[in-house]
């Protein structure tokens, strides 16, 4: 298959995917708005008024780069499983199986195209932020990095949970079970110095900890975690899960008899 | 002619131990209307996944258009076309964005994209609907839009996995008819089909599977000129008043009633000496029609003899 073919299969999964979400955007983007919005009337408004500052920021803002990177990480791993198991449910699976589409690019277009819903949903619960703070981004380029890096390998854990679910309800127990957990568990809410040592030193085996510390010294520039081991693992966490997809795909695991 | 399939020595056991394919060995050449016949379970889809890469095979060698189809992955499968036995595209998604997608998937531009899916959604009538969610079409159209999406790419190869299931007479006249022109146009077509007036009335070659193996690989005239007998129904004009002698020309003869008969005559045996026959006797005719299609009976006969194939 010629480049400029691979770029057309590749332009394809990506625009089907957005296409996707975007008419579903009463499921899709609205709902991730309105549950970050009352997290910001809840916790960060009428009970961020009774914890004061926290890190030296006023508790609305020392929250909002966690709700934004949870939204990305919910919504990135969300578009991907749930995209991936439906074409798997329908069989439209076998339509992309039976072309010529090297499975790299299909990797590729269904990650691009969770990273776009995780980033939009990010891109409306700032602009939602905005109506209640001011926003300054201290260090842009590591935010968007962050960002970048953290929707990557949500949108690429999403994928193989879709290849190996084999019911709806495989597709809602990591999210439910695993990811959620981590998330309200790696500092979104609170810094763990507040922690007792058990709980902070745990609080360092997740890895969403350093994800949203690092994205909170991108905003804030205070972090709980060395911004730079975070980055690397980041970094590792992306060649990990890619050659972990790309070996499940070339195997057929879940998809070919 | 030129090989646009050549299969050799496949095997195919699922992880269950189930064995669907027994070592079999086929050849189909370029620009043929092959049929792949066999009862349900005798391994017609399980060869035909292994051809379109969605079954992994246990061993032997698959070739299309001389080239091996694992180690020439992106050439073998930009020739061929499929049309699954079941509905695989999105319900959700409209019907000219179902072609749209699939022609991106094998690197088409948007422009000669846009001007192939008008020209084959038009062919099969669909472009009416190009606007609609698929799944408000009917069975019928849900089976044409396959084959519109199949095409999109213009294979030399369409292989398709029982086309006409479920679609009343007139559109399956109709498919045969756009498949006829699709053929000898120079596509190669490979079908397989529940309907075996649909194979007669189509393909040049045939081969039979049963329980994973070829039990007959021959063109579709050498197989029907193995009917060393036909059955036909024949409805009189007026009903029989004695007991008639038919004498040797009719091999069996049954009574169903005062009007209909069923006479049983050798292959040999022309048309017009049995008209001639029935005017001696007295009989006007009027109606005469076999009993069940040609290669049904050779069909079933291929089946008992293989001893498989058979309900339990």
């Amino acid at each position: 298959m010629f480049s400029s073919h691979k770029y057309i299969a590749f332009e394809t999964i990506v625009v089907k995917e957005v296409r996707r979400f975007s008419r579903i955007w009463l499921q899709t983007l609205v709902p991730p708005a309105i549950t970050i919005g009352l997290y910001f009337v809840v916790f960060g408004n009428l009970v961020g008024r009774r914890i004061g500052d926290m890190g030296g920021f006023n508790y609305m803002e020392f929250i909002l780069p966690g709700l934004i990177m949870m939204a990305v990480i919910q919504n990135s791993y969300s578009n991907v499983v749930s995209s991936f198991f439906s074409h798997k449910f329908q069989r439209s699976i076998e339509e992309l199986l039976v072309s010529p589409v090297p499975n790299f690019i299909i990797l590729a277009g269904f990650v691009v195209g969770g990273m776009v819903r995780g980033l939009a949903v990010g891109a409306v619960v700032t602009i939602m932020a905005s109506f209640f703070i001011t926003i300054n981004v201290q260090h842009p380029f590591l935010t968007v990095s962050v960002v970048l890096l953290t929707s990557i390998v949500f949108s690429l854990a999403g994928f193989i949970n879709a290849i190996f679910a084999n019911t709806f309800d495989d597709i809602s127990i990591i999210p439910t079970f695993v990811l959620t957990p981590l998330i309200y568990l790696g500092g979104v809410f609170y810094s763990v110095s507040l922690l007792p040592v058990f709980w902070s030193s745990l609080s360092y085996l997740n890895p969403i900890f350093y994800m949203v510390n690092t994205f909170r010294y991108g905003f804030l520039g205070v972090s709980d975690t060395n911004v730079l081991w975070a980055i690397a693992m980041l970094g590792l966490f992306v060649c990990g899960l890619t050659l972990v997809c790309l070996s499940l795909l070339h195997r057929g695991t879940g998809l070919r008899a | 002619m030129a090989e646009a399939i050549k299969i050799s020595n496949l095997s195919k056991t699922y992880n269950n131990g189930l064995i669907a394919l027994n070592g079999i060995s086929l050849t189909v050449g370029e620009g043929d209307f092959f049929a792949l016949l066999g009862p349900n379970g005798a391994g017609k889809s399980t060869t035909i996944g292994i051809l379109s890469t969605l079954i992994r095979k246990s061993a032997g060698d698959v070739k299309i258009f001389g080239k091996n189809v694992e180690s020439h992955v992106y050439e073998t499968k930009l020739d061929l076309g499929v049309v699954p036995q079941e509905v695989n595209f999105s319900q959700f998604e409209k019907v000219g964005d179902i072609v749209l997608t699939q022609a991106g998937y094998y690197g088409l531009t948007r422009k000669v994209a846009a001007s192939r899916a008008e020209k084959y959604l038009k062919k099969l009538g669909l472009w009416e609907k190009r606007n609609e969610r698929s799944r408000s079409l009917s069975g019928g159209m849900k089976r044409r839009l396959m084959i519109a999406r199949a095409l999109v790419h213009e294979p030399r190869l369409l292989i398709l996995d029982e086309p006409t299931a479920g679609v009343d007479i007139e559109l399956r006249r109709s498919m045969w008819e756009f498949l006829s022109e699709l053929n000898q146009s120079g596509t190669t077509i490979i079908l397989t089909t529940h309907y075996l007036e649909e194979a007669e009335q189509l393909c040049r070659n045939i081969a039979i599977i049963d329980g994973g193996q070829i039990v007959e690989h021959c063109s579709m005239k050498k197989l029907l000129a193995q009917l060393d007998s036909q059955t036909y129904v024949v409805e009189l004009s007026y009903p029989m008043t004695d007991v008639i002698e038919f004498g040797p020309l009719v091999a069996s003869a049954v009574v169903l009633d005062s009007l209909t008969l069923e006479i049983t005559i050798s292959s040999n045996v022309g048309m017009s000496s049995l008209f001639d026959l029935f005017k001696k006797l007295g009989l006007e005719v009027q109606d005469l029609r076999m009993k069940s299609n040609r290669l049904e009976q050779l069909f079933l006969s291929k089946l008992k003899k293989s001893g498989e194939g058979q309900l339990v």
